[in-house]
């Protein structure tokens, strides 16, 4: 299992740099979406993989009962994924602003503010 | 519950709220950003006189005992920076009651301005890796809306630049995190630095690779430095000189953080790569200045060769070249930012921001001359002012530990500096205006109070901080044997647990 999820964040992580790579901007922004679930994935691998029970603890008890699966890893993608998602509405509507500006989504007819005063 | 860590971020955060309720009247905003401003700085000054006389503090959320809850942490480092973080925030925002006083989105400004300082501060103060991270992210997110609002079209082709790289280096930030926290099971810093030592040394060179690629684009530092110079020049001076005070400072603490507390670097080959990294970043930062010929982006490269600067404190990592970084730190975020908001008042006299359309300044307005000279001068590292000390510290640590080159350098480039800086001062102080040029636009003295009380405050600060010098460096040589031996830290975290 957790070769197969490495695999999947190596395939994401390559597909999300070869977007980047491309002067278009939504494809970059792609490429930052692919990005980002795969570091989501690594975070979630990283964390353990088991088939273990759900982390509740019963009344009257501690701890939970017998083994259970790691929670903090989830919490921490829950958390990524929020900001990623709020930040990528963000650049969607900045990219969408520049391109109707411009008539262009080319990344490198972004330059007014690096052209020479 | 150490409450007093907490006001620095419980401040801008409610201050945002009734930003938000009385965001129709100007001014209510205008007042409510002042008093939070200054409850800020009285909270942290406190809570630096604390920390100094008591030792690192620590105050662990929801009574959750460290590691297993979020901590906030203040050690002399982290208190020192989040008291400069607030004068600086007080100047900022009397100086922009002024400066956006007609702008569409006043209001909204002054709201993401206290979002961007509880992100500041949160990451100043977090104890907590992931924490950390977040905190970034509250920062990074205020600054995208501080960028965007009003934007025309360049500073839309600006922000796309720093917003996008940005992310780049904040997803490496997260990796990290999640790669240390599956090999240690901790995201506590002081938690953190008892369990590194047991890992591989693979793992630790390829997170530290991780940590410093995701820090160096946070800091500006030499390859990855683009977005800095293609957006902050777009923005209004008040909000450039908040960016340029505070958001590379908080990569450089991060920076630090990290490489003192869990991945200590001493020794590594990172440590080789982070010095040259320091000289090519002062270099490039430099040369692109002396080729610039608007106020504003002349400062915003600057920024870039002046964080090479203490970048070669952290790499040479000795006692005196960390004291210097730091000091370095306080004295750039007080200096940088005054440039910037003079470099405002000299937008808002002649209209432009070009320096072919400036001049004269010096005949008819002779206070903003000397106030400009004090900062730029520090900035080239003039004895006696607060740039000369910190760039003597950095450079003597430089020839103790035989990096002759890197020390040469940084000599060289003090005096490129100063190249541009006589620049701006022949351009706009020096010379006569331009005959076809715009006409001097008087502002009322109540504006001009508002621009030249901060401006002037900051000034006699530089000046303070060089005469007094021996006092703050001693402070700074505290901090850094904090930094180097925590023992302290871990102790005022983990509670003497081993």
């Amino acid at each position: 299992m957790e070769l197969l999820l490495s695999l999947i964040t190596g395939i994401l992580v390559a597909a999300g740099i070869y977007l980047m790579l491309d002067r278009h901007v939504l494809r970059i922004l792609f490429g930052f979406i692919l990005l980002s679930n795969g570091v989501n994935m690594a975070i979630l691998t990283a964390g353990r993989l088991s088939k273990a029970g759900l982390p509740i603890v019963p009344s009257g008890s501690l701890t939970p009962l017998g083994p259970y699966a790691n929670p903090l890893s989830q919490a921490l993608i829950l958390t990524a994924i929020v900001i990623g998602f709020g930040v990528l509405i963000f650049c969607l509507s900045l990219a969408y602003r520049a391109a109707r500006d411009l008539k262009s989504a080319d990344a490198d007819d972004m330059n007014l503010s690096e052209k020479e005063e | 519950m150490n409450w007093l860590l907490l006001f620095p971020i419980i401040f801008p955060l409610s201050g945002a709220f009734f930003l938000y309720l009385f965001r129709k009247n100007t001014m209510a905003v205008t007042g409510i950003s002042w008093m939070v401003a200054t409850f800020g700085m009285v909270a942290s000054i406190g809570l630096m006189h604390r920390v100094y006389s008591y030792g690192p503090q620590a105050a662990s959320l929801g009574n959750w005992p460290a590691p297993f809850g979020i901590v906030f942490v203040a050690d002399l480092l982290s208190a020192a920076m989040v008291s400069v973080t607030w004068v600086i925030a007080l100047g900022i925002v009397i100086y922009s009651a002024a400066e956006l006083h007609s702008s569409l989105s006043y209001s909204r400004s002054h709201l993401l301005i206290q979002f961007l300082l509880t992100g500041v501060n949160g990451a100043f103060l977090t104890g907590d890796l992931f924490n950390l991270y977040v905190w970034f992210e509250v920062m990074l997110i205020a600054s995208f809306g501080l960028i965007a609002l009003d934007a025309d079209a360049t500073r839309i082709h600006g922000s796309i630049k720093y917003v996008f790289l940005n992310l780049i280096s904040t997803l490496a930030f997260l990796l990290a995190i999640g790669l240390l926290y599956g090999a240690t099971g901790m995201l506590n810093l002081a938690g953190l630095h008892l369990k590194t030592a047991y890992l591989s040394p693979g793992l630790i060179f390829f997170l530290s690779g991780l940590f410093l690629f995701s820090f160096s684009v946070k800091s500006g530092l030499f390859p990855v430095f683009a977005w800095l110079p293609a957006s902050y020049h777009t923005l209004p001076s008040s909000i450039a000189a908040l960016f340029a005070a505070l958001l590379t400072k908080v990569g450089i603490y991060a920076m630090i953080r990290v490489f003192t507390l869990v991945l200590p670097f001493e020794g590594s080959i990172w440590q080789h790569i982070l010095i040259v990294m320091s000289g090519l970043t002062m270099l490039t930062g430099v040369l692109g200045a002396a080729s610039r010929f608007t106020v504003k982006r002349i400062l915003s490269f600057h920024i870039i060769s002046q964080v090479g600067y203490i970048i070669i404190g952290i790499a040479l990592y000795t006692p005196l070249a960390l004291a210097g970084s730091i000091l370095y730190l306080i004295h750039h975020i007080i200096v940088k930012a005054n440039l910037f908001l003079i470099g405002g008042v000299l937008n808002r006299k002649f209209g432009s921001d070009h320096l072919s359309q400036m001049g004269g300044v010096y005949k008819h307005f002779p206070l903003l001359a000397v106030l400009f000279m004090i900062p730029a001068f520090s900035l080239a590292g003039f004895p006696p002012l607060s740039g000369f000390w910190s760039k003597f510290a950095v450079i003597r640590a430089g020839l103790e530990t035989g990096h002759h080159v890197l020390a040469a350098t940084a000599l060289i480039v003090g005096v490129l500096t100063l190249y541009s800086m006589l620049k701006i001062w022949n351009q706009a102080f020096w010379e006569r205006p331009p005959e076809n040029g715009a006409a001097v636009m008087p502002a009322p003295m109540k504006e001009m109070v508002l621009y030249l009380v901060p401006i002037g405050t900051f000034a006699l600060m530089t000046i303070f901080i060089g005469l007094w010098a021996e006092p703050v460096f001693r402070y700074a040589d505290r901090a850094a044997m904090q930094l180097l031996d925590p023992a302290l830290y871990v102790k005022t975290v983990l509670g003497g647990a081993p």
